[in-house]
């Protein structure tokens, strides 16, 4: 099992309970799979920064799923296949997210090992007797 | 005499992404991303973000997947 992360921009001329269905849809082809959707994200329409298909804007839904490569090449498919998916991206961030954890991991217990050390404490040192007055 | 004083842009050398603890560079970020997208929309050089060569890489791929996906633009001006 591998965590991914779906993005598509579906097309502005859905209504939001169409885009709803749509998304649903999608779980069942993941779950039918065996897969786990673990998170759906809807942004709601947003301004593309360039025009896609003459769109100016798209609904933006990002989805965390845990699932293998088959279920990922078949949703990637059906988004080929639907005219209202004007765009997609599926990016694996397993990898990337335990490096992350790795990383914040060994920064903490880098803390937790090496406290501040003590600060070396001055020593007094003697007063420089003033100098004598020239001439 | 002494020599004219040379005056030098100092920059931040401090890699921002280092600084904040950023351990993963997310493509859907766009408010971060466009921090290193100048008036073109090109991505901007470290040798000017002053980032550090591990976090260019990912902000790279990021800003990369972010044009993919609309956030960012391609070309602007």
């Amino acid at each position: 099992m591998r965590t991914y992360e779906v993005a598509f921009i579906a097309a502005p001329t859905l209504t939001p309970e169409e885009l709803e269905a749509f998304i649903t849809q999608m779980q069942t082809v993941v779950e039918g799979k065996n897969g786990k959707v673990v998170k759906v994200d809807n942004w709601g329409k947003k301004p593309l920064a360039y025009k896609i298909k003459k769109f100016r804007d798209g609904y933006y839904v990002i989805m965390t799923l845990e699932a293998d490569g088959a279920a990922i090449a078949e949703l990637e498919r059906r988004f080929r296949v639907a005219d209202h998916v004007i765009r997609f991206l599926s990016v694996r961030v397993d990898t990337d997210l335990k490096r992350s954890e790795k990383i914040k991991s060994a920064r903490q217990r880098k803390t937790v090992v090496r406290p501040v050390p003590a600060p070396v404490p001055v020593e007094d040192f003697e007063a420089e007797p003033p100098s004598a007055p020239i001439g | 005499m002494p020599a004219p004083k040379r005056f030098s842009v100092k920059r931040r050398r401090v890699c921002k992404f280092c600084a904040e603890k950023i351990t993963y560079i997310d493509f859907k970020d766009g408010k971060l991303l466009s921090h290193f997208i100048p008036e073109r929309g090109k991505i901007l050089p470290r040798r000017i973000s002053g980032v550090c060569s591990v976090h260019q890489r990912q902000l790279s791929e990021a800003i990369k997947r972010a044009r993919h996906m609309a956030i960012l633009p391609f070309v602007s001006d």
